[in-house]
């Protein structure tokens, strides 16, 4: 449910559950911060003598609800009260870690680079695929933890039964867990869970019992209230901009203009002003610290001049750019050509093309990039502190090990939530530059945030890219009959810099995979070529990857080749899904719910598209007028999806009217263009978001279709929303708009 | 020195005219439920009560404070729950929560001045950003609190 690149952005922790042994998954009893009027039931969970169950979540609260979902599993298992439950973070340990299971899975450690190169194919094949489940298969938190956290969840039933029995010399088959307590069959409470702590001792908790099947969930399928939600309206929740530590200094940083840039040297003019300590060189640019971050920012702003060394493209723009995109579109050589069925030539041929474009986007998460990080003497060794709201504290953790110089073990990840993600919070750049601030101030907790400014001038881009569709219809008979669809798209890879960027991995020069998926109609004959074009600009996992610009270019294009056939784009959809039931439930389900077919008012029109993403499939339908020809305005999205089972309806909704609202964001507004090597956009002025006024009336359809396989939820919303929306105004006003963000006029 | 009411308690602090208000509140004050967001009175999550009126404080300087009574998301019901943030549980409203406070300080202040809005009212005066797309929510949101507040009165 979380994403790499969604709101919901755990996806880099649940990987581990895949690579872990089953019984290895539970973990040592002792192992999560047991406290002394606590007891461990595994790894994952623990009990209290107030009756609380706690439940291990090392992930990343993002707004996906990933607290929510992952205790709703174990409190399934355990028959416990949802109000007796809580979450709380564990330690560092291999049973909660991801990425980390992956790079030690790999035959040399990281920082051996000489070996990089002669294991590159092997790579290629093996992490290669490893990484690319991390960058692309993001929304993973609950389909990782469906089964390990329901094992926990029976499991520590199992030990409070036995327990209970020990404890009231009650035999163990006449005993049940009820409501959060232990009652006899028969009637009548033998323990509370909290009774229970003194008495769960040495009880052995393998083998694991069988878990509940889907028609016994009580709490499973209902939609609970989230566990992070009080704090966060009480103006209590922790994000990584209020941690707050004894003799805190704050750093304000300025980095490169240019991509890959980074500072020679600097001058203050005067003097420091109070309030600023330090000016140094950190990764990239150059930071102010002091006890103020508002009076050290104004210094970068103001009171300084820098030396700055241009990266390698420090005159390049949107409109070169382009042009480079349009002539590797001619001749460039495809990393990834794909066909799939059989090609035909029929004697008489119409082809249809159609070229699409999307830009380059930032995150623009509401919390802005921060990391706090310590960096104190202990014996005659260094240790690091890091407080951040991240995506993955395994990378941070080796980040700052690394930038200190100091052995994985001394170093210390806190994860505070997190003021969105959306795959941004995967990247390791603040921590790089947080612990180089420390290190200037030892001993001192230092807090790196960058404004609004820097964060909208130095993201890890969704990658611009191009597209160029071409269909061939027989013309042979009478009506004409589609033979072929070819796509040739040219974009950067983040899969491909993730790996090169963070942990030194050589760049494959492979196309980022939910960029390449195969369409789900049934085509005749289906040709795809990638070109990967190599870039300064820093590209990453933006909310749903590779899918937010195909979904554009791929239900643009399918809703102009059922223009070109004279049929209605959803009966045309529906004609191409007769072998795929689970697609074509949802895209009904949508066309129902959106009275698609019902007339509307002239200047109004509503669109479809359909994409299945991350193990989910999601239909959307919009509604849009257009007045003077000039103004969009979107007036209700009706969305479908189906993603297997259901943990909690209501966080299945908010993420999908969170994905529809973060896509449309980008659909109206969302652009990011270069001048001179560098950004143009700086704040929500001029990379504005989609606000309350613009927000069209959701509704939500949760369908499903008998599959038990769980899909994601934190990245599938996005997708389908563009291209709904830009058939809408094909079919309110005939015009085809092919380029992202939508304009009219 | 400039000297205001902080959630219902005095406050002096020694820091440059100009420094914003929002700053003052997190740096000075040790006061963290208004978040800044971008610095230019855009997005509203340092949105702040000042004398009952609501500022996005990022943009308002410190020197404009003097004398004044400020009210943040931690003084709004002070140890309990005000009828908005009530019905900001119950129809479930934050995802990451980051912008939630100076959304709840915005819809307080807008219930004060039209205890019923209409959706169009709320569009209107609502104009902060929530990243994660809680506006749905937010605008079911404030109509329960304003029967919340209107069942109370």
């Amino acid at each position: 449910m979380a994403i790499i690149g969604g709101v919901a952005g755990g996806g880099f922790l649940g990987v581990g559950f895949w690579f872990a042994r089953e019984r290895d998954r539970l973990g040592d009893r002792t192992l999560f911060n047991v406290k002394p009027n606590e007891a461990g039931l595994s790894g994952w969970v623990k009990i209290t003598r107030d009756n609380g169950v706690v439940v291990a979540v090392p992930r990343a609260e993002m707004g996906q609800g990933v607290q929510t979902a992952l205790a709703m599993l174990v409190a399934e298992e355990m028959d416990a009260r949802w109000n007796q439950m809580r979450v709380e973070d564990p330690p560092e340990h291999g049973v909660y870690r991801n990425v980390d299971i992956l790079i030690d899975g790999l035959p040399f450690s990281p920082e051996e680079e000489g070996t990089v190169v002669d294991i590159a194919h092997w790579m290629a094949g093996k992490v290669g695929g490893v990484l690319g489940v991390l960058a692309t298969g993001g929304s993973t938190s609950v389909r990782d933890a469906w089964h390990p956290m329901r094992v926990a969840g029976a499991v520590a039933r199992d030990l409070l039964l036995r327990a209970a029995s020990r404890k009231a010399s009650v035999p163990v088959g006449e005993l049940v867990v009820v409501d959060g307590e232990v009652r006899r069959k028969s009637g009548g409470r033998v323990a509370t869970f909290g009774e229970l702590v003194d008495h769960v001792g040495d009880l052995s908790s393998m083998p694991a019992p069988p878990l509940k099947k889907p028609s016994e969930f009580k709490l499973i399928g209902k939609p609970l209230p989230r566990l992070d939600i009080p704090a966060k309206v009480l103006g209590s929740a922790t994000f990584g901009i209020d941690v707050r530590r004894p003799n805190l200094l704050y750093a304000a940083v300025l980095n490169a203009p240019t991509f890959g840039g980074s500072a020679i040297g600097f001058k203050v003019k005067g003097n420091l002003p109070k309030g600023v300590e330090t000016v140094i060189i950190v990764p990239g640019g150059i930071a102010a610290i002091g006890t103020s971050w508002w009076r050290a920012n104004k210094l970068l702003q103001e009171g300084i001049e820098v030396q700055w060394q241009p990266g390698p493209e420090p005159t390049l723009d949107s409109a070169a750019l382009w042009r480079r995109y349009e002539g590797l579109m001619q001749d460039g050589k495809p990393a990834l050509t794909r066909t799939l069925g059989e090609e035909k030539k029929p004697a008489t041929v119409r082809p249809i093309e159609a070229t699409y474009r999307a830009p380059y986007l930032a995150h623009t998460t509401m919390e802005p990039m921060n990391c706090t990080a310590q960096v104190t003497r202990q014996g005659d060794k260094n240790a690091v502190d890091v407080w951040m709201p991240n995506q993955s504290p395994t990378l941070m953790r080796l980040i700052a090990g690394k930038t200190a110089d100091v052995p994985q073990a001394q170093v210390t990840v806190r994860t505070t939530f997190l003021g969105g993600g959306f795959g941004r919070r995967a990247e390791v750049d603040l921590v790089r530059q947080a612990v180089t601030c420390a290190m200037a101030m030892p001993e001192r907790p230092v807090q790196a945030l960058w404004s609004r400014e820097q964060d909208i001038r130095h993201d890890y881009y969704r990658p611009m890219a191009l597209a160029r569709w071409r269909a061939e219809l027989d013309t042979s008979g009478g009506t004409p009959k589609l033979v072929s669809v070819a796509k040739r798209q040219v974009a950067q890879s983040p899969t491909d810099q993730f790996p090169a960027r963070v942990i030194g991995l050589p760049a494959q020069g492979k196309p980022e995979g939910n960029a390449v998926e195969n369409p789900p109609y049934a085509f005749p004959f289906y040709k795809l070529e990638a070109v990967v074009p190599d870039g300064s600009v820093p590209v990453g996992f933006w909310r749903s990857v590779g899918h937010s610009h195909s979904a554009f270019f791929d239900e643009s294009f399918v809703d102009e080749l059922a223009a070109a056939l004279k049929k209605d784009p959803f009966e045309f959809r529906r004609e191409l899904l007769a072998k795929n039931p689970r697609h074509l439930k949802v895209l009904e389900t949508a066309a129902k719910e959106a009275g698609w077919g019902t007339s509307l008012p002239a200047g109004s029109g509503r669109g479809i598209a359909l994409r299945a993403s991350f193990g989910s499939i999601v239909a959307q339908v919009a509604e849009v007028t257009v007045t003077d020809g000039k103004t969009l305005q979107v007036k209700r999205v009706t969305c479908a999806i189906d993603c297997g089972p259901v943990v909690n309806p209501a966080i299945v909704r908010a993420q999908m009217e969170s994905g529809i609202i973060y896509g449309l964001s980008a659909a109206l507004y969302g652009e990011i263009t270069l001048a001179n090597g560098a950004v143009e956009q700086s704040n929500f002025t001029d990379y504005d978001a989609v606000r309350l006024a613009d927000a069209p009336a959701m509704t939500v359809h949760l369908v499903d279709t008998g599959s038990s396989a769980v899909g994601g939820v934190g990245e599938p919303g996005t997708p389908p929303i563009a291209p709904a929306v830009a058939n809408a105004v094909f079919a309110a006003t005939g015009k085809r708009l092919r380029s992202l963000p939508l304009r009219l006029g | 020195m400039i000297s205001f009411t902080i959630n219902g308690q005095p406050a002096r602090v020694d820091v440059e005219a100009d420094k914003p208000l929002l700053w003052v509140l997190r740096e000075d004050l040790n006061i963290v439920g208004p978040k800044y967001g971008c610095g230019v009175a855009s997005c509203g999550a340092c949105t702040v009560h000042v004398d009952g009126a609501p500022v996005r404080s990022c943009s308002m300087a410190a020197s404009d404070v003097e004398g004044k009574t400020v009210v943040t998301i931690e003084g709004l019901a002070l140890g309990q729950l005000h009828a908005v943030q009530k019905a900001w549980i119950e129809e479930q409203v934050p995802q990451c929560g980051y912008c939630q406070p100076g959304f709840i300080m915005s819809a307080v202040a807008l219930l004060k001045a039209n205890p019923k809005p209409s959706d169009k009212d709320i569009d209107e005066v609502l104009s902060n950003i929530c990243r994660c797309g809680t506006y749905g929510a937010i605008r079911r949101a404030v109509h329960r609190a304003a029967a919340l507040l209107g069942g109370a009165s």
